[in-house]
């Protein structure tokens, strides 16, 4: 935890805090929008100081606000919440490798800051997980670093938001810088022509189907997303029939 | 001033376990498991699917409907971001030569 001196004494703890800093005016306009967001829908300070600092998931709080205003049942907004986070059970399923040596309280703290720039942060800097206990402080002290400076940009900025609510207009569209830096960190991650593949895919049907309810073209999109990718990745041998006829459009 | 009610504090709670069970969801249990190989290869293409899945519409849709016009300050930005990104490398640059090109269009222009 980013707590111990062992992490923050650590120079990985500068350089993942330095790595989350290149990106904090994005997410410090997002944060701003979502708490002007979330005090114009109507919520309390109170409410909107709690939810910045408990649930600290920008587009699942994003999602959920139309929802509450809509007074939709509390298990459709979990359920809401559950599907735009799913991204993070896929995370979670990689980052595994690298916390499982963690006691279990340790882990889900953990867990609960990284979010997805820390993952894809972290990631890019250390793409296997260590075994030796010095490079697994490090990647701690790394990790530390990084959801630190990103936790409490977050909170800051959404306070700010929710103390300047009334003044801040949300036509100016200060929030599309987070979708800016989203994209910057979706440009990091096309580095295979299969990667690219998956995001026009993705990007596509999250288009096509966006009238799905809770949110669920994200789920389908990223399905057929990794479904096409996995298709391409190893053809399946074509029919004879099919075969020929490719031929015969050659010939 | 809006007042706080129990349900909607429920609702932030439930969020936050929300938070807490998606980020942690494969680490929470002690027991040994391994993900099967066709899973293991998905990964590859899961993250920036889910973040194309999510930034796409918000670029080239508006209030749930695909945009009719090519008079939208975002399309405009995130093709400068994305250009800046693959010219130079690096976050903040793409942010900000995105929004240097969003904000005279959709403040100036009304796009």
């Amino acid at each position: 935890m980013f707590l111990s001196p062992v992490y923050y004494r650590h120079a990985e703890f500068r350089i993942g805090a330095r790595d989350m800093l290149l990106t904090l005016p994005g997410f410090a306009a997002w944060g701003l929008m979502t708490g002007v967001a979330m005090v114009k829908s109507g919520m309390s300070g109170f409410e909107a100081v709690m939810m910045t600092v408990l649930v600290f998931a920008g587009s699942a709080q994003l999602a959920a606000i139309p929802l509450i205003v809509a007074g939709a049942p509390l298990w459709v907004i979990v359920a809401a919440s559950a599907c735009v986070n799913l991204r993070f059970v896929v995370f979670s399923a990689h980052l595994r490798g690298y916390l499982m040596y963690l006691p279990r309280l340790e882990r889900m703290v953990t867990g609960f800051l990284t979010t997805d720039l820390t993952y894809v942060l972290f990631v890019r800097r250390f793409p296997e997980p260590a075994v030796e206990p010095d490079k697994r402080i490090a990647e701690q002290a790394y990790l530390a670093g990084n959801s630190f400076v990103n936790w409490f940009n977050w909170c800051t900025s959404s306070l700010l938001g929710i103390a300047l609510a009334n003044v801040i207009p949300s036509a100016w569209g200060l929030g599309f810088a987070g979708v800016l830096a989203l994209l910057a960190i979706s440009c990091s991650m096309a580095t295979s022509r299969l990667r690219v593949v998956s995001a026009l895919v993705a990007g596509g049907v999250a288009v096509l189907v966006y009238s799905l309810p809770l949110k669920l073209n994200v789920l389908l999109a990223i399905a057929s997303a990794v479904a096409v990718c996995l298709a391409l990745e190893k053809p399946a041998p074509l029919p004879p029939s099919s075969r020929a006829s490719a031929n015969g459009g050659d010939a | 001033m809006n007042t706080t009610d129990g349900w909607t504090l429920l609702v932030i709670v439930g969020m936050a376990c929300t938070t807490v069970l998606t980020r942690c969801f494969f680490f929470i249990l002690d027991r040994p498991w391994t993900l099967p190989a066709w899973a293991r290869r998905g990964l590859d293409f899961a993250p920036i699917a889910a973040l194309a899945a999510v930034i796409v519409p918000e670029i080239v849709m508006t209030q749930g409907h695909f945009i009719h016009t090519w008079q939208d300050a975002r399309l405009f930005a995130a093709a400068a971001g994305a250009g800046w990104y693959f010219w130079r490398k690096g976050v903040l640059g793409t942010i900000v030569t995105g929004m240097l090109v969003y904000l005279p269009l959709h403040l100036g222009l009304g796009w």
